[in-house]
């Protein structure tokens, strides 16, 4: 029962988290602040999915964990060539 | 025997082989002379069928067509038919050989002419046999195109393609309110023969669909056949070659109409609305088109004019011939018998007279190039034969003796006097109006006729405003006006052998319940001296006084202001409908696609959420829902937020990475509503989308990259507050509200039908393949498309660099 509190107060915790980094994406004030933030929302999220399946009790979710971990890493590159070099695939030259 | 449907179809086939006749014999031999068999043979055919018809024998014979649908070829011969039959093809006849000597071998494009002319014979012939009434309109509507091809005969003329397109709106405009007529027809009855109609009269009479049948079956013999208002088509089909104009224009087409109120007067005669409208309106027209024939110069127009007013006088006559129907066989019957008589005498007079007239038009035209008979004079001494025929057939349209205009004349002058004493429908106040504006309009007839003569050949001849070398037409040209004048001359001197023979068996197939003895049909050239006698030498009187003094009124004749022609109204109303279309549709076809959404928008609200609250189906039952945890009311505020910062962005990459965000969120609620493989793919496609939303905004050019926030408009936010409304109501309603129990347990043994754990990977691939295979296709077709649009563009820039 303890467990399943504890569990809840890191949902709580993590929720906030999310809402507060959303926070900064809307607040900016520059581009790079706003994607720090999303990479920040994508990691939370790995958190709150492994606090969900722990509290559902199933390990389907397992894969998701991991795909958000590659995909917001490929997003944040993504922007973040496209805000140092202005687009996100380069020609050969 | 050959059944006579046969012949129905001879011209079609035969029209079919006249462009290679033309091709390969047109060098050494007009034709127009393979074509006269045509109708000379159809024409020999119908002849025998005269005695065993005038014997009150009728044919019928029925070619199925597509008898699952109970539309047969029914072709039906009585008298009425008959007489049409011979008319068509006698006159068909005749003007083909008239042709040949009018049409010129090297100058003209004879295929075309022919095939339009045989079309035309065919359908006509079609209309007149036809007992089904669809296959009925099809004939006439076959009828309305082939006048159109023939009256653009000459397209490279402007006049000629607007008399054509003027003939083609308003006749077909006739045969659809015909159509729907006739569909009633077929409602109330409930079976598509003519005959059947007349047989079961009493189903008709009585039923509510009655009326309207009966205006839109007249507003299409009225359009057909010239009657007032829908006359304006008439003069101007005139820019048709001549022949045409005597075949069409004045002895068959024309007279579809009157063949369709002949035809229809079983069923609708002997009520006061149909007795009003054809008498009526048959009035009208005989007295608008003898009165603005006066006022023409030109000798077609003229002879146009005078088609309608005697159209007219036929239309009136048969409308007071429906009388008969109301009274019955009786006394008073019998006298308004002699009306209908009286209107299918003067129709196959009119045919004969008003054919040869077109043709002496013609020949002046041809001989002297003009047709203004204020250029023509004197043609008298230079061209007799020609002047013989007019005569003849001038005067016989004026209704004088000894020509079988006179005896059409007297007999309608009998009809109209007879009205005035008919004391119902309201005659015995109005009735006297018809013997009134008849004789008038006589007068005026009389009147054009001498103009139409004298202008012409009398006078003085005026060599040097011709602009051809005058002199008598070929024989070739004057035998089938020869014909059509002997005809006019020897119906005068035997008018009852035509009587017997063509006219009482017509007259019994347009009055079938009356049961008249031949010895009150004698028409007689001298019935003693009474009142239709003093009629006509009234109008003789008055006309030659109005002749006289021609000079001094119709020049203000003449000069009657634009704005009184219907002619003109017409062509304003087309300009205008025209105009009024445009601007109409520019005003809502902006271009725009924002215009177009705001009208699929606002649509969609409307219907829907107008059903919703107008069929009060707005019902919420939440007593099935599931509690609402804080996480995702966390979550929701989270999306509303970043969707809100999606709208209220200032620039585009604010935007971007807000829409990134909702949909993390968005496989987030997925997680939490425990859908893995949708949590999955929607984690990918989020990802993959932010990427092509950046490269798109790469691609962005310049100038605009920089619009700050999206602009401010009422209109956007009220479409879609209450699309976002109406889409959220019908949810809430829909959710209440299970049916039925969902099949989602036999899903569940997807590990026992499919071998699959995964429930959704066996529906995907096993239950529902075919939807997936489907969406790979979508993807691929997708890809595709990419692919080719960026690889198009980048070779058509090569391709500009080169150039």
């Amino acid at each position: 029962m303890i467990f399943h509190t504890i569990l809840i107060i890191a949902l709580v915790l993590l929720l906030a988290a999310i809402l507060f980094n959303l926070y900064r994406v809307i607040k900016g004030p520059s581009s790079a602040d706003r994607v720090q933030a999303l990479d920040s929302v994508g990691i939370n999220l790995i958190a709150s999915i492994a606090v969900y399946s722990v509290l559902l009790h199933t390990h389907a979710f397992f894969d998701l964990i991991l795909l958000i971990g590659i995909l917001s890493f490929i997003g944040t590159v993504a922007f973040a060539r496209f805000m140092e070099r202005g687009a996100v695939i380069e020609r050969k030259r | 025997m050959i059944p006579f449907y046969a012949f129905i179809f001879l011209p079609f086939i035969f029209a079919i082989i006249v462009p290679f006749l033309y091709k390969y014999l047109n060098r050494q031999v007009h034709t127009g002379w393979f074509v006269l068999l045509v109708p000379l043979s159809i024409f020999l055919y119908f002849l025998q069928y005269i005695p065993s018809v005038a014997a009150g024998e009728t044919y019928m014979y029925t070619l199925p067509w597509i008898p699952t649908l109970e539309i047969n070829l029914t072709s039906y011969l009585d008298g009425l038919g008959l007489m049409f039959g011979l008319l068509i093809s006698g006159v068909g006849a005749l003007v083909i050989l008239y042709s040949i000597f009018y049409m010129s071998k090297e100058r003209e494009a004879l295929h075309n002419f022919y095939v339009y002319l045989l079309m035309f014979m065919g359908a006509m012939l079609g209309v007149v046999f036809s007992d089904h009434l669809l296959v009925f309109y099809g004939f006439w509507e076959l009828t309305s195109v082939s006048s159109f091809l023939l009256i653009s005969y000459w397209y490279e003329r402007r006049s000629s393609r607007q008399g054509a397109l003027k003939a083609m709106l308003i006749t077909v405009f006739g045969g659809f309110a015909m159509l729907a007529g006739f569909i009633m027809l077929i409602l109330m009855a409930d079976t598509y023969s003519i005959r059947e109609l007349i047989a079961n009269l009493n189903l008709l009479q009585n039923h509510e669909l009655f009326l309207p049948a009966m205006l839109c079956v007249l507003v299409g013999a009225f359009t057909k056949s010239a009657q007032f208002p829908f006359s304006i088509w008439l003069p101007d089909a005139m820019e048709a070659p001549t022949p045409v104009s005597s075949y069409l224009h004045s002895a068959t087409m024309v007279k579809a109409g009157i063949y369709l109120v002949a035809r229809m007067t079983p069923i609708f005669g002997g009520s006061s609305v149909w007795f009003w409208l054809v008498a009526g309106v048959g009035l009208i027209t005989l007295l608008y088109g003898s009165l603005t024939a006066l006022r023409q110069t030109d000798l077609k127009a003229l002879l146009a004019y005078s088609t309608i007013s005697q159209l007219g006088l036929i239309m009136c006559l048969l409308g007071v011939g429906s009388l008969a129907v109301y009274f019955g066989s009786g006394e008073e019957g019998t006298v308004f018998t002699v009306a209908t008589f009286a209107a299918l005498f003067h129709l196959f007079n009119h045919s004969t007279f008003k054919g040869s007239l077109f043709m002496v038009v013609g020949i002046i035209d041809h001989e002297t190039g003009r047709r203004d008979i204020r250029f023509l004079g004197g043609l008298m001494h230079v061209m007799p034969v020609t002047f013989t025929i007019a005569l003849v057939g001038g005067l016989s349209m004026a209704g004088l003796p000894p020509f079988n205009g006179f005896l059409s004349k007297e007999m309608f002058f009998g009809a109209v006097n007879e009205v005035a004493h008919a004391g119902i429908f309201g005659l015995s106040s109005l009735g006297v109006l018809f013997p009134i504006i008849a004789w008038v309009a006589s007068i005026f007839t009389f009147v054009y006729c001498m103009i139409f003569i004298f202008k012409t050949f009398g006078g003085n001849f005026r060599p040097e405003k011709l602009t051809r070398e005058v002199h008598e037409a070929p024989l070739g040209m004057l035998i089938p006006p020869l014909v059509l004048g002997l005809l006019v001359i020897l119906i005068f001197f035997f008018p009852n052998l035509l009587g017997k023979a063509i006219l009482i068996p017509a007259l019994s197939a347009v009055l079938p319940m009356m049961d008249v003895a031949p010895y009150d049909l004698k028409i007689s050239a001298w019935h003693g001296l009474n009142l239709e006698l003093l009629m006509t030498v009234g109008v003789i009187g008055f006309g030659w006084l109005l002749f006289k003094t021609a000079k001094r009124w119709i020049t203000s004749l003449r000069g009657f202001p634009k704005g009184f022609m219907l002619s003109h109204w017409f062509d304003r109303g087309i300009e205008e409908t025209e105009k009024l279309s445009g601007s109409l549709t520019n005003r809502y076809m902006t271009g725009s696609l924002r215009h177009y959404l705001i009208y699929i928008f606002s649509f969609f609200v409307l219907l829907l959420l107008g059903s919703l609250l107008g069929l009060h189906g707005l019902h919420f039952d939440f007593s099935q829902d599931a509690p609402i945890g804080f996480f995702e009311t966390g979550l929701a505020v989270a999306m509303i937020l970043a969707a809100l910062t999606v709208l209220l962005a200032g620039n585009r990459i604010v935007a971007i990475v807000a829409l990134g965000a909702m949909g993390y969120m968005i496989s987030m609620f997925f997680v939490i509503f425990r859908a893995p493989d949708l949590a999955l793919t929607q984690m990918v496609v989020e990802t993959v989308t932010t990427v092509l939303f950046l490269l798109c905004f790469y691609h962005l050019p310049k100038l605009k990259k920089n619009i700050e926030r999206i602009s401010f408009k009422l209109t956007n936010v009220i479409i879609s507050l209450a699309m976002g409304v109406t889409v959220s109501l019908l949810a809430l309603a829909a959710n209440g509200h299970k049916l039925f129990e969902p099949i989602t347990s036999f899903f569940e043994n997807a590990y026992e039908l499919a071998g699959a754990k995964n429930i959704v990977n066996a529906i995907l691939v096993d239950f529902r393949g075919f939807d997936t295979m489907l969406e790979i296709s979508v993807l691929t077709i997708a890809g595709l498309g990419v692919y080719l649009l960026v690889h198009q563009r980048a070779k058509r820039r090569e391709s500009n660099e080169t150039e």
